[in-house]
């Protein structure tokens, strides 16, 4: 598993730019805000938090169809299956790797671009707490698309549309630690419910996607 | 002998195609008397004055679309465990009944708003959580029809089913969080003291039971569709292999 992860790792960063891609979305997204909504900081300092989140959640699902797309292409996958590890496992090294090349990436530039948003002082550190927290449910809730859809010709448009539905409550309970956060109100309630959502969707969701991707190579 | 015998498609044909006229003749006797009752025949309330009426569309509706979503989830799990086809089909032919169920509910509902709340949508829980359960009707069907293969099909939208009602039963009570919004609570539970009173229940009663049937009635026909439009697939496939054959 540890080399699996190696290995996705390595070729994310070494071939084509996978890498970079979902950071620079996230820029545009937030350079484009101040464009839609005008420049008032205060404006903007107040939609700053959930500017941020639902930046980082597009971003992440840009790359949400090379999880498995590439590896079922060149019959990776097949090999994958039989090997001796279980395919559950697979799904986490896929989805740790997806998470290490975009979720703590978007997680570390988000404070850089709340700059440019006017965030409030004290959003700051519970903004970065609540994307650490987050983004690991969206990469494995991401994994489950992307094996429902790994075998269809324009999957990418339909793992969307699964997907995105999936993201709401993580993108409700982020949102409002990072709102409650900038504006200086107590965060443990939020911060809790999304802590479990997360360690659910992290123990429970490889078993569903390891379901449909047997079901995809059968 | 048990319930299981009457999944087998062609009995399902049989014991479906002879109930199948009773249940829609009896929607439509319970739909049409519930309406006339509910539209004509009941007073207006005191202070919605008759905008209320809207309540023997809008309720019927908005249960259904939950129901029906649960009995996709149950006919997914039978398929699951089972393998039933007929199960199967079932779920699929109820995903397109039900997804226009939660549009009745959320036009009428905009409707029903802007007389009485002074604006057609908020972003009220329960508001929300229904327009939730649009786009999980909407991927569900989309992963159908993107599918070849009716089986793979039919295995992944189950899947897709069962991690739906978790994540949407989530966001039913994610979205509570914000606050408790303009829609009323429950007001047809039947251990409570302060209800609707039994003027608009009876004929609402009358108006849920014709949805209902309503809902088996298409869900049968459909599913019958379905099953005729598989059996003529497979026939023309058989005479194609036997004309090569020759």
């Amino acid at each position: 598993m540890i080399r699996l992860l190696l290995r996705d790792l390595k070729l994310a960063v070494r071939a084509g730019g996978g890498f970079g891609l979902g950071l620079g979305f996230f820029l545009i997204v937030v350079v484009l805000v101040p464009f839609a909504m005008g420049p008032d900081t205060s404006r903007l300092s107040s939609i700053a938090p959930g500017v941020l989140w639902l930046g980082a959640l597009l971003a992440c699902l840009l790359s949400l169809d090379r999880i498995f797309a590439l590896d079922h292409e060149d019959g990776t996958l097949d090999l994958l299956a039989t090997a001796p590890i279980p395919l559950e496992g697979v799904v986490v090294a896929k989805a740790a790797a997806h998470w290490i090349v975009t979720g703590l990436p978007l997680t570390l530039a988000a404070p850089g671009l709340g700059v440019l948003l006017n965030l409030p002082s004290d959003g700051y550190l519970w903004l970065l707490v609540s994307l650490a927290i987050g983004t690991p449910a969206l990469s494995v809730i991401g994994a489950f698309g992307a094996a429902l859809t790994v075998g269809l010709k324009r999957g990418g448009l339909l793992l969307s549309l699964l997907v995105l539905p999936l993201y709401v409550p993580t993108l409700i309970f982020g949102a409002e630690v990072a709102r409650r956060g900038a504006e200086g109100l107590a965060v443990v309630t939020p911060l809790l419910l999304l802590g479990g959502i997360t360690a659910g969707a992290v123990a429970l969701l490889p078993f569903a996607a390891a379901a449909a991707l047997r079901i995809n190579l059968r | 002998m048990s319930i299981w015998k009457y999944a087998n498609p062609a009995l399902f044909m049989g014991w479906s195609g002879r109930v199948l006229p009773v249940v829609a003749a009896l929607s439509a006797l319970c739909l049409i008397t519930g309406i006339v009752w509910g539209f004509f025949f009941t007073p207006d309330d005191y202070r919605q004055g008759s905008t209320v009426k809207i309540i023997y569309l809008h309720v019927p509706s908005a249960m259904m679309a939950i129901n029906a979503w649960v009995m996709m989830l149950i006919a997914s799990l039978i398929w699951l465990i089972r393998r039933h086809h007929v199960s199967a089909l079932a779920a699929r032919a109820a995903a397109p009944v039900g997804m226009v169920m939660t549009l009745i509910a959320l036009a009428t509902g905009a409707i029903w708003g802007q007389p009485m709340w002074g604006t057609w949508w908020v972003w009220d829980p329960r508001l929300t959580s229904f327009l939730i359960l649009l786009l999980f009707y909407f991927g569900y069907i989309a992963l159908w029809s993107a599918i070849d293969d009716p089986d793979t099909a039919a295995d992944l939208t189950s899947i897709l089913c069962l991690v739906g009602s978790v994540f949407a039963v989530l966001s039913r009570y994610a979205v509570n969080f914000w606050n408790q919004g303009l829609h009323q609570g429950a007001s047809l539970s039947l251990d409570k003291k302060e209800n609707v009173s039994d003027v608009f229940w009876l004929p609402l009663l009358v108006c849920i039971a014709g949805f209902v049937l309503f809902f088996v009635a298409l869900v049968l026909a459909r599913t019958r569709t379905e099953i005729r439009l598989r059996r003529l697939h497979a026939l023309r496939l058989r005479l194609r292999m036997s004309e090569g054959a020759e």
